[in-house]
């Protein structure tokens, strides 16, 4: 009999808090610990948002008159941070893979409960570890890719904290990675074949492998990096003999990746939630797959387009090039799919469909910047401007922080049984989609007109087109606020959804809204369909 | 259904689906020794990049000495063939021969450990003299983190393996295996590392 690890540890289970408080313990329960990485995720999304207005404030002048430059550079490296490791990777990974990946595959939990549990909490300590060295000594100043000697040659107490946090949040998404494979792999319901899952497996899948390839690199690296601080060394020191060249490669081996860690679980979610509200299978599932895995295996070997300024050989430059443009094949298919599955549906206008379908405007968007951005000689132009800031946003906040909102209005009434308001939710698209363009649209232009990037004074005659994007960031800033009015205005008196609210056929919506601790009462059901809208073999007939 | 009913439930099901679940432990194992060794493929770029491409300046010490490391790896080759003895033995049910064996590789990875400091004070260079004694360094260090990880946890599992209280049996193999799977994999790494850093 094995006396250790059970995956359903159900007497474990039992002795768990309730109610509120069950979010503040070390749950097992796959569920709790997802609603710990959203929240979590959020808090140092209105910190991360903060220090964002805070930049787009100094940057609507051109002289460093809101704060000084050095705490310029803390509050952007913290911002990078802050933004990419401790919102957008844990909650489009750790928040909806552990919400959604059990239900999906027909298990009552992920596969290690316990590593999942300790993977979640290795987060706070490490993001308020991170914030705090702000009130230390002042926080590193290298931004968030601490390229050295810059980093070597900031102060250095910020810089150690820097890379203890993002060693410790790394190791989270290790541990995150590894249950999610072992989960989708070895945990399906006994019947359920791996192309029958929902996209959102598939797309974690594609994602846990980059993470659980590319994430110890870095971890090495910053090892490394931390040697040359703390004793010296010369890995990465041009002084001592290092070469600086290598942490760039041995950094964008992860931050690359990085990139696809952050919008391929937004790729899966935007593919559950289009086919709910369009009433239409997901158009091209086969290919979908394919798609996620060549982004996967491409993924990989396209770092150094990253690099095309550091003295890079010209056989690299043209293969890295290559490499890149290929990347456009699969996400198109993607792209196509999407619109494919929207074509000839039944469409609802709701918040979750409205954000979804933002995400597919500003991902189109930022996709043919990222062309762009790959052919050398247009990249040497514009490297180091706001064109890559711009760029960059149009991915990580057009594309996945709007598939996060549309995911919140989507999943909302599975997590409470309660339905958001759809007035806010659309206040809040349209404020936020104007937002966003309005504050990046114009850095495309400040880029290809020389504006370089992280540096708090700038040209004056910027100055007209930077406070247009100041004043998109404010608009940003402000759709927060109907968003956060909805959710408590919704879990405090919001309309009872019922169990199924959308007609939708993925499995977790086959249980009750909020579901039962153990997922399903009696056994799992096997969906072989998840997309069988309009089909007769489906849960409507 | 109250608390109690439904983590009934639960265990009923649990044993349904045990039987057509293999045991995934190993699996989520492997995993991470597949990460771990992506941070030793890190480190191992690192250094031929840099034999690659960085010069070390005239008179730079780099010279490495064989014998100690080559009696390292044959005690660490040794020393899995040890611990697969183990293995087998705990399959014959045998326990208190499992403990030998494992007593014995642990034997062996602290031998490993104690040639490796040796040969760590006779250098005639240290951790800061140039780019190829960092890396040195480095690298021997982050695998002497591994070995010494591993010979404590054989340490904690020969105790496990008791005869009689031990709970580690041939009904109970997981930690036995778990800890013998990752020993190959640190000796693997090592035999890498000496192939690279040594013999190249």
């Amino acid at each position: 009999m094995t006396i250790s690890i059970d995956p359903q540890d159900s007497n474990t289970k039992s002795l768990q808090p309730k109610g509120w408080l069950r979010y503040f313990s070390f749950s097992l329960d796959h569920k709790v610990i997802g609603i710990q990485y959203l929240i979590c995720g959020f808090l140092f999304y209105l910190i991360g948002g903060t220090l964002a207005s805070a930049i787009r404030i100094e940057l609507a002048s051109p002289m460093s008159d809101f704060m000084p430059r050095d705490v310029y550079n803390q509050v952007l490296t913290l911002h990078g941070t802050i933004m990419i490791f401790l919102w957008i990777v844990p909650v489009v990974n750790g928040a909806f893979g552990n919400y959604l990946i059990p239900f999906y595959v027909g298990a009552r939990d992920m596969a290690f409960p316990r590593l999942n549990a300790v993977a979640f909490w290795l987060i706070p300590p490490s993001g308020l570890m991170l914030v705090a060295s702000y009130f230390v000594e002042g926080a590193a100043q290298a931004g968030w890719t601490a390229y050295p000697p810059l980093s070597i040659t900031t102060p250095q107490s910020g810089q150690i904290i820097w890379i203890m946090s993002v060693l410790l949040l790394g190791g989270s998404s290790i541990f995150g990675g590894i249950n999610f494979i072992a989960t989708i792999i070895k945990l399906r319901r006994p019947g359920l074949k791996l192309m029958q899952l929902p996209m959102y497996c598939w797309a974690m899948l594609g994602t846990s492998l980059l993470v659980v390839l590319s994430t110890p690199v870095l971890a090495g690296t910053l090892i490394l990096l931390s040697f040359d601080i703390v004793a010296h060394t010369g890995f990465f020191n041009p002084v001592l003999g290092g070469n600086v060249v290598v942490y760039q490669h041995l950094f964008w081996f992860y931050s690359h990746p990085a990139v696809y860690i952050m919008v391929l679980p937004a790729f899966g979610l935007v593919s559950e939630i289009l086919p709910v509200h369009s009433r239409k299978p997901l158009f091209g599932y086969t290919t979908m797959v394919f798609s996620i895995m060549g982004i996967v295996v491409l993924g990989l070997v396209v770092w150094a387009h990253h690099m095309f300024t550091s003295g890079t050989p010209p056989w690299m430059r043209l293969f890295f090039t290559i490499a890149t443009a290929f990347i456009a094949v699969p996400t198109g298919i993607k792209f196509f799919n999407w619109v494919a599955t929207l074509w000839g549906g039944k469409i609802s206008i709701n918040s979750a469909m409205l954000f979804s379908c933002g995400f597919i405007i500003n991902f189109v968007f930022g996709g043919i910047t990222g062309v762009a951005l790959a052919q050398v000689p247009f990249d040497i132009h514009v490297h180091d401007t706001y064109f890559v800031v711009a760029h960059f946003h149009y991915i990580v906040y057009g594309g996945t922080v709007f598939i996060i909102f549309s995911s919140i209005y989507h999943w909302f009434p599975k997590v409470t049984g309660k339905l958001m308001r759809e007035k806010l939710g659309i206040l809040h698209f349209a404020i936020t989609f104007i937002g966003f363009n309005l504050c990046f649209a114009p850095q495309h232009w400040l880029g290809l007109n020389g504006m370089p990037r992280r540096v708090a004074e700038y040209d004056p005659q910027f100055q007209f087109v930077n406070q247009i994007s100041s004043l998109g960031a404010l608009l940003m800033a402000i759709s927060t606020i109907p968003f956060l009015v909805n959710i408590f205005l919704s879990i405090k008196n919001g309309k009872d959804s019922g169990d199924n609210p959308w007609n939708a056929l993925t499995p977790e919506w086959l249980t009750s809204s909020p579901p039962p601790v153990e997922n399903w009462e009696g056994e799992a059901p096997l969906v072989e369909e998840p997309y069988g809208y309009g089909k007769p073999i489906s849960q409507e007939n | 259904m109250t608390t109690l009913d439904s983590s009934k439930e639960i265990k009923k099901n649990d044993s349904e689906a045990s039987e057509h679940h293999e045991d995934f432990r190993m699996f989520g194992l492997i995993t991470f020794l597949i990460a771990d060794g992506m941070t030793f493929a890190g480190f191992f770029a690192a250094y031929l990049t840099y034999k690659a491409v960085n010069p070390l300046p005239d008179g730079s010490i780099y010279e490495l000495e064989l014998p100690i490391p080559t009696l390292n790896t044959i005690l660490l080759l040794v020393s899995s063939a040890t611990f697969h003895k183990a293995g087998k033995a705990l399959l014959k049910n045998k326990n208190s021969d499992t403990q030998k064996w494992l007593l014995v590789t642990a034997l062996l990875g602290i031998t490993f450990l104690i040639c490796q400091l040796f040969e760590y004070f006779n250098l005639p260079f240290g951790l800061t003299d140039n780019l190829f004694a960092s890396t040195f360094y480095a690298l021997t260090g982050f695998h002497g983190l591994h070995v010494t990880l591993g010979t404590l946890m054989i340490l904690i599992i020969s105790w496990q393996t008791r005869p009689k209280e031990g709970r580690i049996t041939n009904q109970n193999m997981f930690p036995l295996e778990a800890v013998e799977l990752y020993w190959h994999f640190v000796d693997g790494i090592w035999v890498i590392l000496f192939i690279i850093l040594y013999l190249l």
